[in-house]
């Protein structure tokens, strides 16, 4: 479960970008976190992955309070979310496989048990037979589902992904969302921040609407 | 523990997959740091092997005392006992001019051909006190007794050698702490550029949950093997340098009638050819490491 209490956040030498929200996810929803570019999205999402901390207000995550943990258990934490960056952060200098391998070394898992893993988690995403392909290669809508197949491949109970549709067509667009779709079914909580007021009225699930840092609905 | 020894698997693994993708670049390091340790270690081996020649001649100081040509065996006499009371004193051996002469008749073969002993009588004077300010005031107590021609002390040159030695063994400290800064610098400055070109995999990697400990590993593990490899080229190159002087010296101790060889430094001196790189390795990566994360976490 997570939940926000009052929660506000501002980085130094720049205006609030989140006011005072407050709300809470329950296990296995499926959460939109709508609104317009710089309304604060993408720093929610931040604060719900642990990767920042609040400027005041309380994070919850299942029952840790972020901003009362300590710093080296932050990773530990992180470890149960599953992130899509808007940006991919895909690392170029090496194949598909190894991309996706990343997390589950952090994890110390290696060798059998992992391929097994890594084969599985690109299967999920249709991308099974590239692995050996250099993520430069892919098309946009695949580095994309690549950045999913490393997100889901430690089987985290939270999946995080800030816009991940935002640069496709939409077609590939609804590619995406079917797998998120797909993992919420499995009992994953999903969190999707989007600009796209199509995606979200097809879905009807619950939505979090951000104003210039105000949650409005 | 089966985790652990996964973990520290898997970094060395990845150690040794980004030296083999860069495998010139790294035997260039070895080499580098071959060259930096080789250079105190051959300045070890020359010292280590001259204080060997010199430790079997005796050190014993002895003050040598000649009488004049002219003075009376009386004189003689007085000396000796004047010698023999004085408590600075440990032994003492009277040599006389007559004995001095045979004995370097003997030794010369008759080649010395006089018909007179040009030789004084003299003293073989053995010092109690060992100090070298101690010996020059029994020598120039001495050299004042009447009848004595001179006083000489005959250590002199073995301990300007033993000075010398000293001298040496400070100047390789000197160097040694020089180049093990040397080499910190040069295998931090490695492992800095390596974090700059690793920067995204890092910044990918403390996003979705790596420990600091864990993103430093594979550092610590290059900045080891680094020093490894710098090690092992430094001994190779210091048993090639030796092989190859001990040839020369081989021609120069034969004309002294010596079988004087450079020898390699003993075992555990190996050793710390070895080791103190690596340890130097793992300390440099481990600042440079530290500060350069401290650098990352401050720009994001």
């Amino acid at each position: 479960m997570i939940k926000f209490d009052q929660v506000s956040k501002r980085y130094p030498g720049s205006e609030q970008i989140l006011r005072n929200v407050s709300f809470s996810i329950e296990p296995g929803e499926l959460v939109f976190v709508a609104g317009a570019s710089g309304a604060g999205k993408s720093t929610l999402l931040k604060l719900i992955a642990a990767t920042e901390r609040p400027t005041s207000g309380t994070v919850l995550i299942g029952n840790q309070n972020v901003s009362k943990l300590r710093a080296a258990a932050l990773p530990f934490l992180r470890r149960k979310f599953g992130l899509v960056f808007q940006d991919h952060k895909l690392l170029y200098d090496r194949n598909c496989f190894e991309n996706v391998a990343l997390p589950l070394y952090i994890n110390g898992i290696t060798g059998h048990e992992a391929g097994k893993r890594i084969r599985a988690a690109l299967d999920k995403v249709g991308l099974l037979g590239k692995e050996k392909a250099m993520p430069i290669t892919l098309s946009g809508g695949e580095q994309q589902r690549l950045a999913i197949a490393r997100a889901v491949v430690s089987r985290p109970s939270i999946l995080i992904a800030d816009e991940p549709t935002g640069n496709l067509d939409e077609g590939y667009a609804e590619e995406i969302m079917g797998i998120f779709y797909a993992f919420q079914q499995v009992g994953v909580t999903v969190i999707v921040a989007t600009h796209d007021q199509h995606e979200i009225a097809n879905s009807g699930a619950r939505v979090l609407r951000l104003e210039q840092g105000t949650l409005t609905a | 523990m089966k985790h652990w020894i996964n973990q520290h698997a898997q970094a060395l693994r990845l150690v040794f997959g980004r030296m083999r993708h860069r495998l010139l670049a790294t035997l260039v390091m070895w080499c580098v740091m071959g060259v930096t340790v080789c250079l105190p270690a051959i300045l070890f081996v020359i010292v280590d092997n001259l204080n060997r020649l010199t430790g079997n001649i005796s050190t014993e100081p002895q003050i040598s005392v000649f009488m004049k040509l002219d003075a009376e065996p009386g004189s003689i006499t007085r000396l000796q006992q004047w010698l023999t009371q004085q408590k600075d004193v440990a032994r003492v051996t009277f040599i006389s001019k007559d004995a001095a002469w045979k004995q370097l008749q003997q030794k010369t073969a008759g080649a010395i051909n006089l018909d007179k002993n040009p030789l004084p009588d003299a003293f073989q004077v053995a010092p109690r006190n060992h100090d070298p300010a101690a010996i020059e005031a029994l020598q120039s107590l001495i050299q004042k007794q009447p009848g004595v021609e001179l006083a000489q002390m005959d250590a002199t040159w073995i301990k300007r050698l033993y000075a010398i030695l000293e001298l040496s063994k400070k100047a390789l400290l000197v160097l040694v702490g020089l180049l093990g800064f040397a080499l910190l610098a040069i295998i931090g400055n490695t492992i800095r550029l390596q974090v700059v070109t690793q920067r995204e995999e890092i910044e990918v990697s403390k996003l979705i949950g790596a420990t600091n400990r864990f993103i430093r590993r594979p550092f610590l593990y290059a900045g080891i093997v680094y020093g490894l490899g710098g090690g092992i080229a430094a001994l190779l190159l210091l048993a090639g340098v030796i092989q190859l002087f001990n040839y020369s010296i081989a021609d120069i101790a034969a004309l002294y009638a010596s079988d004087f060889h450079l020898g390699m430094p003993e075992p555990f001196v190996c050793l710390a050819i070895i080791l103190i790189p690596v340890a130097l390795g793992w300390l440099g990566s481990y600042v440079a490491v530290g500060r350069s994360l401290a650098k990352l976490e401050s720009s994001r």
